[in-house]
């Protein structure tokens, strides 16, 4: 058995079914072991794809996802994927071939300082240097990426290594001496969050992408205190926007009712959220009013930007159920007549007398699907419409790139869930823009016939860049015009194999919906819609969440008495 | 807000691309430090880096999270927190340009119970140690008689006997 074999064997103990990947010199002897593996490889066309695809195969099932890559330019091309992941804290295993040992440092053909580009996008990295070390740094790895606050890891593999005789031992021990995550809320931090909750008249709870592990105990928590709940971009899922208590995503896309509970609530309960800029907007006019209760299983997230008065380091497994038993029912019945009154004013909607636009073919699409599906996006607008009028109803359905907003994300990530969740409907929707930044993965659908569809909301144009333009920039459009030059989208789908549409009207749109998404066959359906279409509300950059600009309907000024 | 300046020791696993993680992150999040130490403990197998930074309190408590989630870091202690000694060690070399200089420096180096480690016709080699002020101090001295080169280690502090902080400080000031 050679360092490649023992690789795949390292990684088929740790349950590993399913890599992502693409060959080339410096990792050929990992290719070879595969050939003789029981370890299913698909075959991506883009590095950066197969980044992708593994992030979102974690983000749909908590499973780890893998990819490999080679040296030098496969390495490079997975960085973007890796920061996609770091941000937004899926845990994925990257393993890279690299130049023989003897060779590194040298400039040798192919080679790239690996472990250098990626260590400030992973939670951690390994260059291996001793066959033997593969077992131990495959399990510390995995142990890594998926434990605390989840992350990604790569593991850099030298040919040399890979080659060379494993004469060492499966059995390994995890020895990590600097990494305890604290799981353990601590009792008198929580029963600290328990007083201050119960004192609040005004109280939200805010759940971001940590709770998408913990959607069971987000449930019970709501239900047993009936607080209000804020779900954000990262957090859709996990608590059911439908739902009775919901107020929806906050922020510079967020619903009226959302940034207004924020910015009149006397308290927020922040569960698993790092409180983002594009949830708080201007720093000094969020929450103005507001007592603040971090939990976070992240130390380093508290009083990183909103300074937490209560904080609670630990798992939201373990806090939330706690703080739940401390506190029973609170009584918010004013509060809610407020917010109530909120939601039955801004209620979700567009106006229907243009041409076709995105948000009715989103909600077209919800409609069709019953909501039952996963949904991936790109990023721009399509995606903060999808955000707010098809968000899923589970936790780990709804996945996005939202720290770094990576465009070229949702193409690939549909595939990673679709190998995640066999037999599940996935719906992809995109800008005409974001697909075509990892168009060629449309092979990878076709050759493993998975049933995703591909919603393109095409309106010609790089709509949010667009959107600033026209708001902030007098209208001078620079450098977004696709339409002149966009593919027949159907055509290029139809050239990989896959089914295309085009869809120029609403009937059109109505009929053909519902029609495809029963062949439960891989689609391409390309929306053309009104290019001036506008995402609100909308907070401009730097202005504060109290300072929404909500579109056709008047901001009216709000007292809540205090 | 205020500023002053704090002494951090940090404890890391010693594995090759440590030093690289750490100064790598203090770059990327925009910490500005003033001096970097590093060297083996008394443990084999592990390191401690020192490093000095001004700043707000809030900054170091910032840079001492993110420090202490790099999983090679063992713990994080910042000394400003507790009764320490810090020391940090110069070579000087001055200028000799009269004999009577000569005689000075031999007297303001006793006074700063600083040594001489190289002699020559020109020039003067010192070797001081002590803290940042006591360095400054010293240079500030040889200023007049012309500083042709010098070197500085940066501090290195250990907290004093019973008055150690906890590695892992309470991640956040409660209410």
């Amino acid at each position: 058995m050679n360092g490649a074999a023992a690789l795949l064997k390292a990684l088929e103990r740790q349950g590993v079914d399913t890599v992502f990947g693409h060959p080339g010199g410096a990792i050929m002897p990992v290719y070879d072991a595969l050939y003789d593996s029981p370890i299913r490889h698909i075959l991506v066309r883009h590095e950066q794809a197969g980044a992708h695809a593994a992030d979102a195969y974690y983000r749909a099932s908590g499973r780890v996802g893998v990819c490999f890559a080679t040296s030098g330019p496969g390495a490079t091309n997975l960085i973007t994927g890796l920061a996609t992941a770091q941000m937004d804290s899926s845990a994925l295993v990257a393993i890279t071939g690299n130049v023989a040992l003897p060779l590194i440092g040298t400039d040798a053909f192919q080679e790239a300082d690996i472990y250098g580009i990626t260590s400030p996008v992973t939670k951690h990295n390994y260059l291996i240097k001793r066959v033997e070390d593969i077992p131990r740094v495959i399990a510390e790895a995995f142990h890594i990426a998926s434990t605390g606050r989840p992350g990604p890891v790569v593991v850099d593999i030298p040919k040399d290594i890979q080659l060379a005789a494993f004469g060492g031992s499966f059995e390994t021990t995890i020895d990590l001496p600097g990494y305890k995550p604290t799981l353990k809320g601590h009792a008198r931090q929580i029963r600290l969050a328990a007083e201050a909750i119960r004192a609040a008249e005004r109280p939200v709870m805010m759940v971001g992408g940590g709770s998408q592990s913990s959607s069971a105990e987000v449930h019970a928590f709501a239900a047993a205190t009936g607080i209000p709940v804020i779900t954000t971009l990262m957090g859709i899922g996990a608590y059911p926007a439908g739902a009775e208590q919901a107020l929806g995503m906050p922020g510079m896309h967020g619903t009226v009712t959302a940034n207004r509970a924020i910015t009149h609530c006397d308290l927020i309960l922040g569960a698993g959220l790092r409180f983002d800029d594009r949830v708080t907007g201007k720093l000094s006019r969020f929450a103005p009013k507001a007592k603040v209760v971090h939990i976070d299983i992240d130390p380093a997230e508290i009083s990183k930007l909103v300074t937490a008065h209560v904080p609670v380091v630990g798992d939201l497994k373990d806090v939330l159920p706690r703080l739940q038993e401390e506190l029973g029912t609170l009584d918010i019945r004013e509060w809610w007549d407020t917010l109530t009154d909120w939601k039955g004013r801004y209620p979700e909607r567009y106006k229907k007398d243009k041409p076709l636009v995105s948000q009715e073919v989103i909600s077209m699409l919800r409609e069709a699907t019953g909501g039952e599906c996963i949904v991936t996006t790109e990023v721009g607008q399509h995606q903060m419409f999808a955000a707010r009028l098809f968000p899923t109803s589970k936790p780990r359905t709804f996945i996005t790139s939202g720290g770094l907003g990576t465009m070229g994300f949702g193409l690939p990530s549909a595939i990673g869930a679709a190998f995640a969740r066999p037999g599940e409907q996935v719906i992809c929707i995109a800008g005409d823009g974001s697909v075509q930044m990892n168009i060629q993965e449309l092979a990878t659908i076709y050759k493993h016939q998975l049933p995703i569809i591909i919603a393109i909301c095409n309106n010609g144009t790089l709509g949010m860049v667009r959107q600033w333009q026209e708001m902030f920039h007098s209208q001078r459009y620079s450098e977004i015009h696709l339409a002149d030059s966009n593919p027949d989208f159907a055509k290029l789908a139809e050239a990989y194999g896959i089914d295309g549409y085009n869809v120029f009207d609403r009937d059109e749109a109505k009929r053909l919906i519902p029609e495809v998404l029963g062949k439960g066959k891989p689609a391409v359906i390309n929306f053309v819609v009104y290019e001036s279409e506008k995402v609100f509300p909308m907070i401009p950059a730097g202005a504060g969440i109290d300072e929404m600009i909500i579109g056709d309907q008047e901001e009216e000024k709000v007292e809540v008495k205090a | 807000m205020s500023t002053r300046k704090h002494v951090l020791s940090v404890t890391v696993r010693d594995q090759p691309g440590v030093l690289y993680r750490i100064a790598g992150l203090i770059a990327r999040r925009g910490y500005n430090i003033e001096s970097l130490a590093v060297a083996q403990t008394e443990t084999p197998g592990f390191s401690r880096t020192n490093f000095v930074l001004t700043s707000d309190d809030e900054t170091v408590e910032q840079v001492q999270k993110q420090m202490q989630k790099l999983i090679d870091v063992i713990k994080v202690v910042n000394h400003a927190e507790a009764p320490h000694v810090d020391r940090e060690l110069m070579l000087i070399k001055v200028r000799v340009s009269e004999p009577d200089a000569r005689v000075e420096l031999r007297q303001i180096a006793q006074d700063f119970r600083a040594r001489i480690v190289d002699v020559h016709r020109d020039a003067l080699v010192f070797e001081v140690t002590g803290d940042a002020g006591k360095m400054n101090a010293f240079i500030e001295q040889m200023r007049e008689y012309g500083i042709v080169e010098l070197t500085r280690t940066g501090s290195v502090a250990l907290t004093r006997t019973g008055a150690e902080s906890s590695p892992n400080r309470k991640p956040a000031r409660a209410a």
